[in-house]
Parts: structure tokens; sequence; C-alpha cells
């Protein structure tokens, strides 16, 4: 339903600047700049390589894709045979590969049987038996035997290059593509290649830890098994996986992943391909956090609260739908808080039941810090735009003339943005502008410049851009704002204008995997599905003829925030929940005690929570995993996804409504994912009036000078729930600390690392100390940590703290 | 040397200086002449020092004989009211190939030849700053070369408006941390920038995106060290010495099974009968069994090639390469499986790992050889051993891998009767005590 009528702006460069040669006697024509071993594969020919990958820069180390060149394209031939990884196309070139010319062949059984002088037959236990180009090319292209029969080399394995990633040193074939990829790719060059000749190897500077969000992806691509997952090895064989194409429900990127499983069970997880996305990469939080799914507090009944005991209890699904809706309709008055992390077409089915069962706009997905200002903005600006309808892509993120990042850092937030825009200025010199608090280590590594700005001053700083003429935004430049700038008030509003009056566009990227998918069915108080605004009667009536409804609510609804008031106060009596955790709300104990107050409240969850504890109707619904659906990423691309794992007692969120809505005897009108989808297409965009977006003003500068400003975001790997279980990949996440000027330091008299306290609203955390950029009166620590969520124990972004040192001199 | 008619062949120039009193002060270089070639180069303009050079012939004196003329002449040309990147001069003093030692003793002996050249060299490719790049192991050397520049500044010749000519210059000497490949040029410049020193993949070249990816001439010590009598003496007296297609003189360096051992400078061409002659012949009693005509890494030649004429063309036709003119000479008492294995052991420790071929074809060659020498093979192992190197060969990343196979192959050209004698013996047929050149007394092999 994010398909807005059709403006294609697809542009498709194209291709005159073509090269004919002629490989195995076949022409072919492909675009200058090609490499030979590229070329190949167009007629047909595999020529069998190992340090060459399409995204890295060519190498030519392994020397296995020699070929010969009778003919270099000016009438005389290469001496000796060529790497044609490294080799790119002329006019005229002869190419003969291993498939007609002998020398190639030979020069390749040569290089194949060096590779196996020193690789140990440990095939029949590795994990990449059976999935591995060593083992298959050496079948293809190798020679039957070896003719070693000295000492091969050996080494100690395996070894650690994280917690994560384990070295075999044995196996390595030294091809690069793990240092390439962490030096070129993500950035994070704490893998090299150390020592020399045969004893040369994949190392770490002992003192520096190899912590890259990336690193999975080195396991991925070593084409052979030296690099192995700690989750992973030893546990499965390729061939005993069944493999399913999906999509990451870990973030708002929408990076097609591959997942394998075997007897039911998701066994591992890899990057899949796609160019327009993720191209082949994801982070680990993609690849790792799956192990949510199967951990022991996993729901697999309906629990009812019995009404004896006052203790939940294990129901049948028919009485679990019966006392929920006879619940729902005593309490009368309800709100829905759905989550950020549900498929479009659950999201859809809470946005309907809201409107449709339950008679109210009282429904919001904003699991988080959230403002009136943003309903507006997403409203206004961020519904219904897409690629395909001329909203801000991946691929613009490359060719922008400019990019300015506000209240988003990239690294941490939006994995697969971050790596585009890394790729953006590597090979294109994209500027890169960020309206932050510091120079991050993901702004540093994708040369971002910094407009520092101290958390509640964005507003400004957002204003001062239009008129920057080192920045020079304008039609060909985009802007990327974070949904943290929802706790800034005017910040949306600002970034709203800018886009406006500069011509750049503009994308809000969202966290979570279901945010933008939400936004779109109208899980929020003042928008229906498919962008149609809650107050326009017009767009209700439409959705009413749709849905077969004789009205439809017309007052906007309340904000998450407002249910939860409303449900302290008593004008709420009843609440449905999706996959909500308390800590994520902007006041967690509020929240709790207005679930406490409520006098029915439906948990619909996938694991024991603090919301199914105080449930009084538990539904087990099924994690992405188990069901198929689509997530709307930032870009507004919908991302269909299958069902990985068939299990038919785990159903979707709008199977779940479903049920308690016939009980309530107002059927939604779906039972299945499919039925759910085809009624939103059928639905399809708005195409009425969109609202104004907003003009919220900035609020008053701060008063005292002496404060502190908490500036603060969540990490990649944090101790979010849906990364539970892989204690490997969460001993890999950043380690706090507090962030403080150099000057600040030298006024606390203490040397980087020491701990130090940082106090706030909410108490006190000691933190290491460090040092960034960061403006007077701004300190910075992580909002979320594993053990050290600031946001809980010290206030949330924004709060007035201190900084003390005093008392943690000595040994603590 | 008191042999007339031989030393008659000799052209010392750069060496004409190596036994004055402290010859490697400033005061005794400009004593007979130093730093005048600079003053004169300062009068030219730097493109007529680079065509003065290019009609000299001189071909590179590093071991590949490529025109040191043309090769600077391969900077792109500088743009006018542009800036321009910065141009560098690197001169290579990585001296590491086993036999040759030339640069070292210039170094020592006549460092301000080298600063002299380096000073004309980077005025002629206005470059503003020069690196030379030497071989870490020498720390003697480095020093010397570090006083010299450290001389050449306080005099004036170096720094900023050097001679009141408007040009700057600085050099940097730089110390290497011993590996051989750190003298594959652009290995040297990963090297010099603080990275592992490995061979990068050309294009670009290094005089497009050399030394920090700025335009960079690459040259060796000697090439460099023969740039100001170039300057002095002009581009026609450097070309009357030499045979047709190889101009000019070169040191060359005896080692091994010689009576006086040692550096002896004379125009290309000439031939290792008349070096030898000059080196007082072969040891006592002893005749020539094979040599290499520039270091371990070109082929190995017989006594049938005593009248080669030493040029860059006449060893190629000989199956060979002049190389760097590090002549070692072995007599009938030397096993040439030993010393063979030898080499190879010297290569398999310095490859260094980037590419397939040579980091694991050194690796087994070297067990191949060892085995072969101590009489564990038969004649079907020559033929892997060729195999092996047949598959090295011209597929490496760089010449180190060709240059491994180098002494391996021609031995078996020349000498695979040796080698069979080892199988048939099951051991080495030679005493080894016997070719040694120190007290074999109480020493072990």
């Amino acid at each position: 339903m994010t398909q807005a009528p059709e403006k294609s702006q697809a542009k498709t460069p194209q291709r005159t600047d073509l090269v004919t040669l002629t490989i195995d006697g076949i022409e072919v024509s492909v675009p200058k700049g090609t490499l030979v071993i590229r070329a190949a594969e167009q007629v047909g020919v595999m020529i069998p390589r190992f340090c060459d990958h399409p995204l890295l820069d060519p190498v030519g180390a392994c020397r296995q894709c020699l070929v010969e060149i009778p003919d270099a394209g000016n009438g005389r031939p290469m001496p000796k045979p060529q790497a044609s990884c490294t080799i790119t196309v002329a006019d005229g070139m002869v190419v003969n590969t291993q498939a007609t010319s002998p020398v190639a062949r030979k020069a390749q059984e040569g290089i194949m049987e060096f590779l196996l002088i020193n690789h140990p037959l440990d095939c029949p236990v590795c994990d990449k038996g059976g999935e591995c180009p060593l083992q298959n090319q050496s079948m293809s292209n190798g020679t039957g035997e070896s003719r070693f029969v000295e000492q091969k080399r050996v080494y100690p394995k395996p070894i650690n290059i994280s917690a994560q990633v384990l070295l075999d040193r044995e196996r390595c074939v030294l091809c690069a593509r793990c240092t390439r990829f962490s030096e070129q790719i993500a950035g994070d060059p704490f893998i090299e290649l150390i020592e020399r000749g045969a004893l040369q190897q994949v190392g770490i500077y002992e003192r520096q830890p190899f912590e890259s969000y990336w690193s999975g992806n080195t396991i991925q691509i070593c084409p052979v098994g030296a690099l192995t997952s700690s989750m992973y090895r030893f546990r499965s064989r390729p061939f005993d996986l069944v493999s399913t194409p999906s999509v990451a429900e870990i973030d708002a990127c929408g990076a097609t992943i591959r997942v394998d499983h075997r007897r039911g069970k998701v066994m591992r997880r890899l990057a899949g391909e796609d160019p327009l996305v993720n191209e082949e990469w994801i982070s680990d939080k993609d690849r790792f956090a799956f192990q949510y799914a199967r951990q022991d507090d996993r729901l697999t009944r309906p629990l009812v609260r019995d009404e004896e005991t006052g203790e939940l209890r294990v129901a049948s699904w028919p009485e679990a739908f019966a006392v929920a809706a006879r619940g729902l309709q005593k309490a009368g008055k309800v709100g829905v808080l759905p989550g950020g992390r549900l498929p479009a077409e659950d999201a859809y089915a809470y946005a309907k039941f809201a409107r449709a069962v339950l008679g109210t706009n009282d429904i919001d997905f904003r699991a988080r810090p959230h403002s009136e200002e943003e309903e507006q903005f997403l409203a206004s600006v961020v519904a219904l735009t897409a690629p395909e309808a001329g909203g801000v892509s991946y691929t613009d993120l490359e060719t922008a003339r400019a990019v300015l990042l506000v209240g988003l850092e990239p690294e941490d937030e939006a994995g697969t943005i971050f790596l585009r825009l890394r790729k953006a200025h590597r090979k294109n010199g994209t500027p890169i502008w960020a309206i932050a608090p510091y120079t991050s280590r993901g702004l540093h590594k994708m040369g971002a410049r910094l407009l520092p700005t101290a958390p509640g001053a964005e507003p400004a700083a957002i204003r001062a851009v239009a008129d920057d003429g080192d920045i020079a935004l304008d039609g060909g430049g985009v802007i990327l704002v974070g949904e943290r700038m929802a706790t800034v008030p005017g910040a949306l509003s600002a970034v709203a204008a800018l886009a406006r009056t500069t011509g750049a566009r503009l994308a809000w990227v969202p966290r979570r995997a279901g945010d933008r998918g939400a936004v779109e069915v109208g899980a929020l108080p003042n928008l229906l599905p498919g962008g149609r605004p809650v107050a326009d009667p017009a767009a209700r009536v439409d959705l009413a003829a749709a849905w077969g409804v004789d009205t439809l609510p017309d007052r906007p609804g309340r904000d998450a925030a407002g249910i939860v008031e409303a449900l302290r106060d008593g004008k709420l009596r009843g609440v449905v929940v999706g996959g909500v955790d308390p800590a994520d709300m902007p006041r967690p104990k509020r929240f709790r005690k207005a679930l406490k107050k409520a006098e029915f409240v439906v948990s619909l969850e996938v694991r024991e929570s603090e919301v199914t504890r105080l449930a009084d109707v538990v539904l087990p619904v099924a994690p992405a995993v188990e069901k198929a659906g689509m997530f709307v990423n930032w870009e507004g691309r919908v991302r269909p996804f299958p069902k990985v794992l068939d299990k038919p007692e785990s159903l979707p969120d709008l199977r779940a409504l479903a049920g308690i809505a016939e009980e309530m005897g107002r059927p939604l009108g779906f039972r299945t994912t499919e039925q759910a989808r085809a009624e939103m297409m059928q639905l399809g965009p708005w195409d009425g009036a969109r609202p104004e977006p907003p003009t919220v003003a900035a609020a008053a500068g701060s008063a005292g000078t002496d404060e502190l400003v908490l500036a603060s975001w969540k990490q990649m790997i944090d101790d979010g729930r849906m990364q539970d279980g892989d204690l490997y990949y969460r001993a890999t996440a950043r380690p706090p600390v507090v962030l403080v000027n150099a000057a600040h330091l030298a006024r606390l008299g203490v040397e980087e690392g020491a701990l130090v306290s940082l106090n706030g609203p909410k108490g006190s955390v000691q933190l290491p100390v460090g040092v960034a950029d960061l403006a007077d009166g701004v300190v910075w620590a992580p909002a979320s940590a594993p053990g050290a969520s600031v946001r809980h124990l010290v206030g949330p972004a924004g709060s007035r703290v201190t900084v003390t040192s005093e008392n943690f001199g000595g040994i603590s | 040397m008191n042999d007339s008619t031989a030393t008659d062949t000799l052209t010392p120039v750069l060496t004409a200086n190596w036994g004055d009193d402290r010859a490697w002060t400033l005061a005794a270089y400009e004593q007979q002449g130093g730093y005048r070639a600079l003053t004169k180069a300062l009068d030219m303009a730097p493109e007529d020092i680079v065509e003065e050079v290019k009609a000299s012939g001189l071909r590179g004196r590093g071991g590949a004989g490529f025109p040191t003329g043309m090769k600077w002449g391969f900077l792109p040309p500088l743009e006018e009211g542009k800036p321009n990147k910065p141009r560098y001069l690197v001169v290579n003093a990585d001296e590491s190939e086993p036999g040759t030692c030339k640069d070292i003793p210039l170094m020592m002996a006549s460092p301000h030849t080298l600063v002299e050249g380096v000073i004309i060299s980077s005025y002629a490719i206005r470059a503003n700053t020069a690196f030379i790049y030497i071989r870490g192991e020498v720390l003697h050397v480095v020093r010397r070369v570090q006083r010299a520049v450290q001389e050449a500044y306080l005099a004036g010749h170096l720094g900023a408006d050097i001679h009141g000519s408007g040009y700057d210059l600085d050099i940097v000497v730089h110390a290497g941390a011993g590996a051989y490949i750190c003298g594959e040029e652009t290995a040297l410049l990963d090297s010099l920038e603080g990275r592992r020193g490995q061979p990068r993949l050309r294009p670009p070249f290094p005089a497009v995106a050399g030394l920090y990816a700025s335009p960079t001439v690459i040259n060796n010590v000697e090439s460099i060290a023969s740039v100001p009598s170039i300057v002095g003496n002009g581009a026609d007296w450097f070309s009357s010495m030499g045979t047709e297609k190889s101009k000019g003189f070169g040191i060359f360096s005896l080692s091994g099974h010689v009576a006086r051992p040692g550096q002896y400078e004379a125009p290309l061409g000439i031939t290792l009968r008349q070096l030898i002659d000059l080196a007082g012949g072969i040891r006592e009693g002893r005749e020539l069994k094979f040599w290499t005509p520039g270091g371990s890494s070109t082929p190995l030649l017989t006594a049938d090639h005593l009248d080669v004429p030493l040029d860059f063309e006449a060893v190629g036709g000989a199956g060979s390469m002049l190389g760097t003119r590090a002549l070692q000479i072995f007599d009938d008492t030397t096993c040439v499986v030993r010393a063979v294995l030898r080499w190879t052991e010297f290569y398999k420790h310095e490859s260094c790992g980037k590419c397939t071929p040579c980091r694991e074809g050194t690796w087994w060659l070297a067990q191949t050889l060892a085995r072969l020498e101590q009489g564990n093979g038969t004649e079907a192992d020559l033929d892997l051993l060729l195999d092996q190197c047949d598959n090295i060969l011209g597929r490496a990343f760089c010449a180190l891998g060709d240059g491994a196979t180098s002494p391996i192959t021609s031995s078996i050209e020349y000498f695979k009767d040796e080698y069979v004698a080892h199988f048939q013996q099951g051991g080495c047929p030679f005493d080894p005590m016997a070719s040694t050149l120190f007290q074999t007394a109480g020493a072990t092999a």
C-alpha cells in the first residue's frame, strides 16, 4: 500500500562505453573498466578465484584466476599468465581461460596444488565443508592428487579473533578478503595480516580487540573454513540445512538475509544479496540476534487469569479469545499499543482492530519517546513515500551531492545506511554532514563533518544549514533524520522546513523493523491505513466504505504516552499490548503502574515479559521466523518475507486479533496474513489532501550554564531482548563509557579510562571516562549497553547531569 | 691491483675516492671536486638534466636496467596554475640480494656521492622531498648517510634555497625493518608509508601514484650516484663507456672463491675472465665451477660463460640476467645442490606471503631440496622440482617468486648429474669443509 501513483524516477544509466573482447573464442561486449574475470562470467566461464570479491578492491593475491592473454588488445601477447581479477578489459583483447588454454589450466592447477599443500584435510569436520569454494574449486579446477609428501605447516587452533569470530590459521589461504572487508567496507581495520611467507597469518592488535559490528561478514566471505563463529562452529553441516530467503527483523533497514534451519531450529543467518538494499553485507545484529525466539521463556499456550486464584493459567485458544473479548467489551474504553516490531500485516490488524472493533483512534506503535509533532511529521512528510514514488533510496545516498544526518548515528541505529554512506564517502567522496554532539567512530569512518550540536539545540542547527554555503544543500542533497528527533521540540518541524526551502530530499529513519510499516498501516492516533488522515472526513468515509462499517471514530486518538496517562487516571480501562517492552517506553514506571491500574490487559507476546505477567489474557504469538509478512524499511520499500519455520501452533498477531474480534461480533474480515495483505493492497494509498507539516517552535534556550546536558543514543549491540541468547555476540558490544571533552577531562583531574560517576535525574552510574570532540557542556553516554543502560540508570538524552570523579580515584 | 694491463680496464668514478682519507666526510668529498656538479646542475633547467641523463644511456643499476631518464620522464607533467601533488624521489638502498654488495660499500665509503646525486636528481624531477630507504640491518651505513645528510644541510647543499638557487630540498633517511621484499619498489613505498612491506598492484604505477599516492621516482643508489658524474662530465663522456645498449660503468662485486674479493668498477661489457684476473684469479689450485652474474635471483652460469660480455644484452643472451652485477664465484669444491638449497631457504624466509605461488612454492621447494640434498630422491623428483618452478615462474605477484626458481632451474640445467650423484650416494658427495673460506679447523658446516 505504499505504492503511490507511479512517478517512476528510475534512471538506469545507458551504457554506451562498451568494450568488445573475445573470451574462449566467444565475442562479448562489456562496460569499460570491467575486470576480465567478470567479463568471462558473461560468456558462462567461471574462472576459479579466492581473493576476488566483486565488492572489494582487486588485490591479485591468490593467483588462482590466471588466464592466458594472447592479445592484450594491442596485437601483442601478455608474456605470462595474468590474474584475471586485476586486468581490465580492452577492445580487441583475446582471453583464453582454463576452458580453452592448456597454459591457463596448468597455471590454475599449479596454484591449487600450492594452496592445498598447507591446507589441512579436515573437510569432514569443517563448518565450510559442503559449501567451500576451496573444496569445490579443487574439485573443478585442481588435479586429483597432491605431490606434496613433506611437512605441512601446523598451528594450534582455533584462536579467538573476537568473542564471536574464531580463526583456524591452518585452513586460511591468506586471500585477505576478511582484512580487506574490515578495512574497506566496515572501516574497522582491527584484523590485519601479520608475519610473512608461509607463516603469514591473520592477526589482531592485542590491545585492540576485533570489535566490529560487521565481523560476521568476514566469516561469510571467507572462501575456506578459516573463520567460524563461536555459536555455529561444529553445529551442523551445510547440506543438512534448509535455506529460506528472509528479511532482518532487527532494524528498519530491511536487509535481506538467508535463514538456515535444521529440524525446526534456526542454525544460522547469512547475508542475502540485494544490490538495492544491503548489497551482500549485514550487521552482526542481523546475523546473530536470532536466538531470542527460542529462549526458555517462550510462550507456547494462551494464558488467562484465573478468577479464583488470580494466577495466570493455561487456556485453550477459543477460551482465551472469549475471555479477551468479554474483558475488552466490559472495559469499554480500550487503547492499543502494538509496538514497533510487527510486520505490516500484523500492524494493520491492530490498526483495524482499534478502529473497527474497539471504535477508537487510541492506537500508537511508538513504544519509545515520541511527540505530537512527530505524529504530524509522519502523517505529512513520511507516510506514502517510497523509492518508486521518488523517495530517498539507498542508491540515492551513493549519488547524493551531499548528505545531512540529523539526530541519526547510522552505525548504531541503521547499520545498512552506515555501510552505504561509507561506500559513498570512499568511492564518490560524497560530503556527509552530521548534526550530532560529537564525531563518533561511525561518523569518522564515513568521513562525516560534524556540526557540533548540544541535545536540544538541533532546531537552531538545522535552520542554520539553510544558509551554510559549505554544505550548499540543494535538490541533489539528502537529509536523513533519526527518530530521536521526536524528543526535541521543533526539530522535525525545522527539518521539514529545511527540506522545503532547499529542495533537498528528506527521509525519516526509525530504529525498529515495523516502525515504518506501522506508519503506513495507520497504527497512529492521527493516521488511518494508507496515509489517510483521521481528521479528513473524506478519508474516513473512504475507509469506512472499504471496511464495510458505518462510521469510524472521528476524534484523533491518544498517543502512547496519552494512553498510559488515561489508563492511570481511569479514562481508559483496558489496553491491548503487542510487543512492547516497558523499558523502552518514555516513562517505564508510569507504564507499569498503568498496566496494574488497568481493568483489563490483553498481551500478545512471543516471550514472557513484564507485560504478560500483568496481563489478564496472554496470547502467544509467532516471532518473525515462524510467520510470513512484510516489513517496510526506512525507504518505504516493501520487504516481504516467507515463513521459515512452519509451526502450526504458532499464530501471527493478526490471527489472534481476528479471533478476539470474531468473539466480539465484529470480525476483522481476515484470518491469514495473505488475506490481510490482499485487503491492504485493495485499500491502496490515500490520494487526497495531505496534512500540513508541523510548525512547532523550538524550546527556549536552557538556563544554567554550569549544568551539563546528556547526549545519548542506543548502541547497536545492547541489552535489548531480541538479542538474548547469544552470549558471544553480546560480548562484542562496545564497552560503555562516559565521553567528555578534553577540557572537561582536565577539570575532572583524571586520566582517560578512569572511573567517573555520571549522575542524573534517575540516579548514577560509574563508567570509564573517554574523550571526544564534544561541545562544552555536553557529555555522552550510551542510552543502552549491556549492563549499563544510561537511559534507565541516569536519565534520557537531554537530561541535566553531572560528572564526578572524587570517589573513584582509587581501586574500585 | 698492480697488474697494469688488467687495471687499465677499470674506470673508477664512483669508487675513485674510496681509498681517500676519511672519504666519507664532506671535506674529503669536496676536496676532490664534490658538489661541483650540483652547482652546475642548479644553473641548468631541470628538463635539460633529464635530457642529459636520457642521452647518457644510464640504465637502472638496481638490476632491471630500465633507462633512468625515461623513468623520470614518466612523471605526469606539472599543470600550470593548478595545485600539483608533491613529487618524491625515493632512493632504493635496501640492498639485500644475496651476493650484492655495491650500494652499502658506496654509502659507507662516499655517502656524499649519493647525496649529491639525490639533490641533482630531485631538482631534475622537481621534487622537494627525497627519501633514502636503507636496509635496516646495516645500522652503520644508516648512521653514515644520516651524518652526510646533516653535513650537506649545514653546508647549504640541502634545505631551503640551495646555493641561492631558490630550490628547496629535504632528504629523509629511513631505515627499513629488514625485509628482502622491501627492495621491490612498491613494497618499499608501503614500508616507507609505515605499512607492511608487500608489493602493490600496478597500475597505478609509482610515477603516477607512488609514495602517499603522489608521483614518485624510485631509483637505485648506484643509478642516482652516477648522476653527478654525468652532469659534471656530460652525457657523451658517460656513453663513451660500455657497450652499444648498456652504456657507462658499474660496480662489479666479486665474492666467493677468488683471491681478492671486492668491488671492481668497470665499463659494462667487461667479462668475468677479465674480472677474475683483476681479483687475482680463482683460489689457488681450484677451477671455476659456477657463478651468478647478478645475485642469486639470476640464473647460474658456468666456466663456459667466462667470456660473455657483462652487459644487459649479452648476459640475457646467455640465459641469465645482468642483475646487480653481484658476481658470486664458486669453485669446484662447492656442492651446487647445497648452494641452491641455501638460497632457496633464503627465499622461503623472505617471501612476503602475499601471493600463493611464492608463499607456498618456496615453502615446498625448500623442503623438496632439503630432502634431495640428503640423498632421499630420484630423478623423478627433479621433474617435480622443475614443475614446481614452472608453476611459480611468471605466476607470482612480483619478481621474488621468479628469482627463487632461477638457481634451481639453472643448476638442474647445468649440473643435473650432481643431483643424481646425491641420490646414488645417499647424500652429498662433497666435503663441505673444502669449500669454506674461513678457518676450517674446529668449524662445522
